[in-house]
């Protein structure tokens, strides 16, 4: 493949208590800019592991990840300068409850990228817009519904201008009648050209939006396609397991 | 019909009276010092402690994965915080008072501040148990949320995790500074005159008890209560963001 790859995954190791559990077990993969991943696998695979890891939640015992061509694994690295460029949403939202919508958007910003306050609140404003949740810039997260909260998440990240989204798995708690908003403004920003990596068991979402669909089973990429081949065409028996079990 | 408050007033006068209610005020005064010095030193201390031993505990299993002079520094720095904790909590806030009196600065001829630092040094060690168990009652996800977006440690803890903390905890500190106030009684044991000592003294020279000492026991209580609503309504301002 190309050099140019955004992120390119070699080798990755993550294991616990001294090996004895391997959470991944030598992942390798090349992400290019523009791409939306869907990664899927049965629980326990190693998939929202693999996901932390790029952004450095986890720490990886092994392997190399390189973003635009820099190893941010090596000690020297600065993890924070690498952080803004990758936005993270979480399954929890993790929104800051003691800050309003708006708050939450333009901390970050403000504080790190030391924007203007009036900069920053415009462009969170712009973003809530077109989320559809401009109204709610002064309310607090626990004034939301979830899919509001995950709708907000979303946009808080986008507001560091990060090139690559993370999802780790962003509507697993959600009520269902709130799944759909989230997929959509997440539909969207693929189509704007956001490259996505997200963690999900929305198959369907995987289907419509990805450009390539990656399978982890036991720690290690099983196997990848694009989206007809994982579901229309599956090889490996532990994927065509896993599919016969989801219901699509 | 009113003879007995007459009386009680004729008391009153004879108790405080030759400028006794000025022992009194000085008394009064020389507490409020000694407990708003302690609370600063303490908060200061608490807030020191409290980030050393939550860095550590969050941090040890990454920072050993990467190794380094900031682990070791770190374990360290953890190791001086808990021995201060465990003598500080483990003797007597007088005994300590009397060693800062008579052995520590042995030639200090102002008592105040040496009580300052001593209850300063003795609340500081409850102070950061307190923080640190509200920091630790933050859920991990702020923390991820906070770093994620490309705060570094220290951003993460300033302006995510320890304005929630803080509110978190307002309760329990609220409890602490009320013992602090109460604690600083014993100041009297190395000559320092706060509002106990003043009410004994005013109670040794007119032999009368009864009067100076309820009048020591009704100021502490005001103290006390104003305290508490002033915490309580920080307390409901805070909560704002629940609702």
């Amino acid at each position: 493949m190309n050099d140019n790859a955004l992120i390119k995954v070699v080798e990755l190791k993550k294991h616990y208590t001294g090996g004895a559990v391997k959470a991944l077990d030598g992942v390798n993969c090349e992400i290019q800019k523009g791409e939306v991943v869907v990664v899927i696998g049965p629980s326990g695979s190693g998939k929202s592991t693999f996901l932390r890891s790029l952004n450095l939640l986890e720490i990886p015992t092994g392997g190399q990840i390189l973003f635009n061509g820099t190893d941010i694994t090596a000690p020297k690295t600065n993890i924070n300068k690498h952080r803004q460029k990758m936005g993270m949403v979480f399954q929890h939202f993790n929104l800051f409850p003691n800050m309003t919508v708006l708050k939450n958007m333009t901390c970050a910003p403000v504080t790190i990228l030391k924007k203007s306050k009036e900069e920053a609140e415009k462009k969170a404003l712009e973003l809530l817009d077109r989320v559809g949740l401009k109204d709610r810039a002064d309310a607090y997260p626990s004034q939301l519904s979830g899919g509001q909260k995950q709708r907000v998440a979303i946009v808080r990240a986008l507001c560091m201008e990060p090139e690559v989204m993370l999802f780790d798995e962003p509507t697993s708690a959600l009520d269902p009648e709130m799944v759909g908003e989230v997929l959509d403004v997440m539909k969207n920003l693929a189509e704007q050209g956001m490259t996505m990596i997200v963690v999900t068991h929305e198959m369907g979402f995987a289907k419509e939006v990805a450009s390539r669909v990656i399978f982890m089973d036991e720690g290690v990429i099983a196997e990848e396609g694009t989206p007809d081949e994982i579901f229309g065409n599956p090889k490996s028996e532990r994927l065509k397991s896993f599919l016969g079990k989801v219901l699509i | 019909m009113f003879e007995w408050f007459w009386n009680f007033i004729d008391e009153l006068k004879f108790v405080f009276g030759e400028g006794r209610w000025e022992l009194i005020v000085d008394g009064f005064l020389n507490t409020l010092k000694i407990t708003a010095g302690a609370l600063v030193v303490g908060i200061v201390i608490g807030i020191l402690i409290a980030a050393v031993r939550s860095s550590f505990d969050k941090n040890k299993e990454t920072m050993k994965l990467h190794g380094g002079a900031g682990y070791v520094i770190l374990a360290i720095l953890n190791a001086i915080s808990k021995v201060y904790l465990t003598v500080i909590r483990g003797t007597p806030v007088v005994v300590q008072l009397m060693i800062c009196y008579f052995v520590v600065f042995v030639s200090a001829d102002d008592g105040v501040p040496v009580a300052i630092f001593a209850f300063g040094i003795n609340s500081g060690a409850y102070v950061a148990e307190i923080f640190r168990a509200g920091i630790m009652s933050i859920d991990h996800g702020q923390f991820e949320a906070g770093r994620s977006l490309g705060f570094n440690y220290f951003q993460t803890m300033r302006y995510i995790v320890i304005p929630q903390m803080f509110k978190a905890v307002l309760p329990t500190l609220c409890n602490e500074f009320i013992a602090l106030l109460k604690e600083t009684s014993v100041a009297g044991y190395v000559g320092v005159m706060d509002l106990t000592k003043s009410g004994n003294i005013v109670a040794g020279r007119t032999f009368e008890y009864f009067i100076p000492l309820f009048t020591v026991a009704i100021i502490y209580l005001v103290m006390v209560m104003i305290l508490s609503s002033l915490v309580g309504k920080l307390e409901r301002r805070l909560r704002k963001s629940e609702r």
